[in-house]
C-alpha cells in the first residue's frame, strides 16, 4: 500500500523542515519527502493543496476510562476521538481499573488498542502496587508488556522513603518516571486554587505550595537518585521556576502543562462551573502567564490534554461533588495553534511541543517525519473555523469548558502506520 | 456575570435568593423596608396575612437545622402558605437517588418554592439553574458559600439599631475561614456601604485573601474592637480543634472569646450580635450575651420578618403589588 500526500506545506520540527512538498508512503512507513523514490508508485493518493502536514500528535496523558469506567468511555470511542484531533499516539496513566500494575493489564490495553486501530495507546505502568505507594508494582515485567514509562498517576506515594526507592529502581531499570507533583495534606478536601475565587465561593483551596513542596521534595529526590523524571501538568508560575532551575543544574527532568491551563483560570469558574472543576486546579491570571512564558522558552517541554471523559452525571451536582477534569483530546491541537495567533510562540515551536518534544520525553521514535519510521500524519486545514459544541465531539465525553469556542485549524486527515484512521 | 442574572428576573426583581454578592443596594434596602412592615405584622394578635396563599413551599434540608428551619416554616406559615418540611439527611439522597431526581419528584408536586440548605458550597445554585421555571430558590445555608437570609436579618437588626450604615464600623470576630454567614455578611455590609468592615480571628481561621473581599483583617481582638459599633461574634465549631486548626476552646475564649473587658474596647452603645446557638464560655461570654449590649435575641424574632420579605419578593407578591407582578415575573 503506498500513498502520496501531494503539495501540502510539511512542518516538521525535528527535522527543522518547513517546505511545500509531497510525501511519500510505502509499507506503512514515510519512504520519502520531496523526490519520490525509485520504483514508486502511489495506490492512492491525498490532496494536501493549502494544508499543512505534520506528524501525528503525541499526548503524554489521556485517560479512554478503559477498563474500568466504561460509562465514561471506551479504548474504541476514546482513540477515536484522538484520531478525529490528529492525535496518533497518547498515554494512558495507569490509574484504571484495576490498576496497570501487572503485565496482563498493560498487554489487555494494548490489545483493545490494536483491535480499534484508531491510534497507539501506550499505557503508563504504576511505580507502586495498586498504586496505594507502599510496595513496588514489578516494572521490569511491565517495561516488558509495553510500558514506556511508569508513574502513580495522581495518587501521590506519601511516604518518602517509598518514593525514594521506587525512583532508584526505576534509575536502575533505566525508566523515566513520571510524577503529578502534589501534596496530598495540603490538597485535604481542596477542589479549586486557593485564592480569591475560593475564598468568595466558600469552596476548599488547593494551595499553590501543594504543588511546590512535593515538587520541592521530588527534584531532590531525583537529584540523589539520578533518576530520569517528567512532570506532568504543572499549574503554577512558581513550579517553572523549580523547573528551570533543576534543569540549569543539570537534573534529567522535563515538564508538560494541559492546554487548558494555558488558557483558564479561576476566574472561569465564575458562579460554580463544574466544568472548569479540574486538578491540579485552575490557577490565577499571573500562574496562566508563567505557563504561557516557560512553554515558549522550552522549560515546558510538551503540551497534554489530560483528556478526561465524563458521563454527564458527573458534572451535574454541586462543584465540590462533581469529578474533575476535561474532555480535551479535541482541543490539544486548536488550542495550541490559537498560541501562536496570539503571539505566544512562533508555528514551528508550538508544533513541536505536541509531536516530537513528548516523543522525545517518550524515548520513542514518533512526532517526527523522517523517512524509515512508522508514517503517523495529521493534515491539517490551517484556515478552517469551528466552533466546539456537544455535536462536534467524537469523544463520548462532552465535558469541556470550551463549548462554544471558536477554533482555528481542523483536521482533515489523520494516518496511522500509513492508515488511513481519519476520516473514519 | 451569571451569577446576577441567575437570581434575577428581567426586570431586575428577585426571582431566586442565593447569595448577596451581585446584588444592589436598592435590592437589599427594598428586603429591609418590606421586613419592617411585616415586623409589625408579628406584632398583631392576628398574626396571618393571605399574600401567598394557595403557594407551596418545600423546605429541603440537607443539613440539620432547628431555628432556620422553624423561622422558615413560621415565615411561610404567616404568609398563609403551604409548608412541607423535609430533612433529607433521612430521606431519599441516603438511598441513592440524585439530587435532581429528587428536586424533579418535588416538581411535578408543584411547589413554588423551595428554601435549601446544604452542606456543600453551590448547592442552592446549582438548584436554581436545574428547577423548572416557574420555581424559586431561596438559600438558606450553602456550605461555606453563602446565607444570605441571615445576613439580612443581621442587617436589619442592626439598621434598627444604629440607622444608616456608612458612618458604622462594624467586626466580625471568629471562624471567618469556614462562615457561610460572614461571607453574606461581608457582601451586604459593603453594598449598604458601611464605613469600616473589619474581621477579627488567628490566621488559621482567616486566609489573607479576604482582604479582597473589602475587609481589613485583625489578629488582635483589641486593636480590632477598637470604636466599633457593632460586634458580630461567629459560632466556633468543636471541629475546629481536629484539624490543628486552634489548639484548645479555652486558649480560643482567652484571646477571641468576647468577655466585658475585651468589650470595652468598643464604643458605649455597641451591639453585640451572633448567628446562634451561642457556645457560652467559647467565644463569648455569658454576661456579655445575656448583657446590655447583647440584641441575640432581637436578632432571631426579625429573622421571621426578613424571611416573610424574601418568600413574598422571589414569589412576586409585594404587599399591595397586584397579580399581573407575576405574569412577567414568568
Amino acid at each position: 500500500m503506498s500513498i502520496i500526500i501531494r503539495g501540502g506545506r510539511i512542518i516538521d520540527p525535528a527535522n527543522h523542515l518547513d517546505a511545500i512538498s509531497d510525501l511519500y508512503i510505502r509499507d506503512g512507513r514515510i519512504a520519502a519527502i520531496g523526490e519520490a523514490p525509485t520504483g514508486f508508485t502511489a495506490d492512492s493518493e491525498i490532496d494536501a493543496n493549502g494544508k499543512w502536514v505534520l506528524p501525528g500528535l503525541v499526548d503524554l496523558q489521556a485517560r479512554l476510562r478503559e477498563p474500568g469506567q466504561k460509562h465514561k468511555g471506551t479504548i474504541a470511542s476514546e482513540t477515536a476521538a484522538a484520531a478525529a484531533s490528529g492525535i496518533t499516539t497518547l498515554c494512558c496513566p495507569p490509574d484504571t481499573s484495576p490498576v496497570i500494575d501487572n503485565p496482563a493489564v498493560a498487554a489487555q490495553i494494548a490489545h483493545r488498542a490494536e483491535a480499534s486501530g484508531k491510534a497507539r495507546v501506550l499505557p503508563i505502568g504504576a511505580l507502586t502496587q495498586g498504586l496505594e505507594g507502599e510496595h513496588l508494582a514489578s516494572m521490569q515485567a511491565l517495561h516488558t508488556a509495553g510500558c514506556q514509562v511508569m508513574g502513580n498517576a495522581h495518587r501521590p506515594i506519601t511516604s518518602t522513603l517509598v518514593q525514594r526507592r521506587a525512583l532508584e529502581y526505576a534509575a536502575t531499570l533505566g525508566l523515566t518516571v513520571f510524577i503529578n507533583a502534589e501534596d496530598p495534606w495540603l490538597v485535604a478536601d481542596g477542589c479549586i486554587h486557593d485564592g480569591q475565587v475560593s475564598t468568595r465561593l466558600g469552596l476548599a483551596g488547593i494551595p499553590e505550595c501543594a504543588e511546590i513542596i512535593a515538587l520541592s521534595r521530588d527534584l531532590i529526590l531525583i537529584e540523589q537518585t539520578g533518576v530520569r523524571a517528567h512532570f506532568g501538568q504543572l499549574s503554577s508560575a512558581r513550579a517553572i521556576a523549580l523547573i528551570a532551575d533543576a534543569k540549569a543544574r543539570g537534573l534529567n527532568v522535563t515538564a508538560d502543562v494541559s492546554a487548558h491551563q494555558l488558557y483558564l483560570t479561576d476566574l472561569d469558574i465564575g458562579d460554580f462551573n463544574s466544568l472548569c472543576h479540574v486538578r491540579p486546579p485552575l490557577r490565577s491570571q499571573r500562574d496562566r502567564d508563567g505557563l504561557r512564558q516557560a512553554l515558549a522558552e522550552g522549560v515546558i517541554n510538551a503540551v497534554c490534554s489530560d483528556h478526561q471523559p465524563h458521563d454527564r452525571d458527573a458534572k451535574l451536582a454541586p462543584f465540590a461533588a462533581t469529578e474533575p477534569g476535561i474532555s480535551a483530546l479535541e482541543t490539544l491541537l486548536p488550542l495550541t495553534l490559537r498560541l501562536v495567533e496570539e503571539g505566544v510562540m512562533d508555528l514551528y515551536n508550538a508544533i513541536s511541543r505536541i509531536t516530537c518534544e513528548p516523543a522525545q520525553i517518550l524515548g520513542i521514535e514518533a512526532g517526527r517525519l523522517t523517512p524509515g519510521i512508522s508514517a503517523d500524519i495529521c493534515i491539517v486545514e490551517p484556515d478552517h473555523h469551528w466552533e466546539i459544541s456537544e455535536e462536534t465531539l467524537i469523544s463520548n465525553g462532552k465535558n469541556t469548558p470550551f463549548l462554544g469556542w471558536e477554533m482555528k485549524g481542523r483536521v482533515s486527515h489523520t494516518l496511522l502506520e500509513g492508515k488511513q484512521v481519519y476520516p473514519f | 456575570m451569571t451569577i446576577n442574572n441567575l437570581q434575577l428576573d428581567t426586570n431586575g426583581k428577585l426571582r431566586h435568593f442565593l447569595t448577596i454578592e451581585g446584588l444592589k443596594k436598592q435590592h437589599l434596602t427594598e428586603i429591609l423596608d418590606l421586613a419592617e412592615s411585616f415586623a409589625s405584622v408579628s406584632g398583631q394578635s392576628v398574626k396571618k396575612v393571605p399574600l401567598l396563599r394557595g403557594k407551596t413551599i418545600i423546605n429541603l434540608f440537607f443539613e440539620t437545622s432547628t431555628r432556620t428551619r422553624t423561622t422558615f416554616e413560621l415565615a411561610a406559615n404567616r404568609l398563609s402558605a403551604d409548608v412541607q418540611s423535609i430533612n433529607i439527611a433521612t430521606s431519599a439522597t441516603s438511598k441513592g437517588e440524585s439530587l435532581l431526581d429528587m428536586l424533579h419528584n418535588l416538581e411535578a408536586m408543584h411547589c413554588d418554592l423551595f428554601v435549601v440548605r446544604h452542606a456543600d458550597s453551590g448547592a442552592a445554585n446549582f438548584i436554581a439553574k436545574h428547577v423548572a421555571p416557574h420555581v424559586s430558590v431561596i438559600n438558606a445555608g450553602d456550605g461555606r458559600h453563602a446565607h444570605p437570609t441571615q445576613a439580612m436579618l443581621d442587617m436589619f437588626t442592626i439598621r434598627r439599631h444604629k440607622g444608616e450604615f456608612h458612618n458604622l464600623k462594624v467586626a466580625i470576630v471568629g471562624d471567618i475561614l469556614h462562615s457561610r454567614v460572614a461571607r453574606s455578611q461581608i457582601h451586604a455590609l459593603n453594598t449598604l456601604g458601611v464605613g469600616e468592615l473589619r474581621v477579627i480571628g488567628p490566621k488559621t481561621l482567616i486566609p489573607r485573601t479576604f482582604s479582597k473581599m473589602g475587609v481589613h483583617i485583625f489578629h488582635d481582638m483589641q486593636l480590632g474592637l477598637e470604636d466599633v459599633d457593632v460586634v458580630i461574634m461567629l459560632r466556633l465549631q468543636k471541629e475546629r480543634m481536629q484539624g490543628a486548626l486552634l489548639p484548645s476552646e479555652g486558649e480560643y475564649f482567652q484571646r477571641y472569646g468576647l468577655t466585658e473587658e475585651k468589650l470595652a474596647a468598643a464604643k458605649p452603645d455597641a451591639i453585640v450580635m451572633h448567628p446562634g446557638p451561642i457556645n457560652r464560655g467559647v467565644e463569648i461570654a455569658s454576661s456579655v450575651a445575656d448583657g446590655p449590649h447583647s440584641v441575640i435575641l432581637e436578632q432571631v424574632s426579625n429573622g421571621l420578618a426578613v424571611r416573610m420579605a424574601v418568600m413574598s419578593m422571589v414569589l412576586g407578591r409585594h404587599p399591595g403589588a397586584d397579580s399581573s407582578g407575576e405574569d412577567h415575573r414568568l
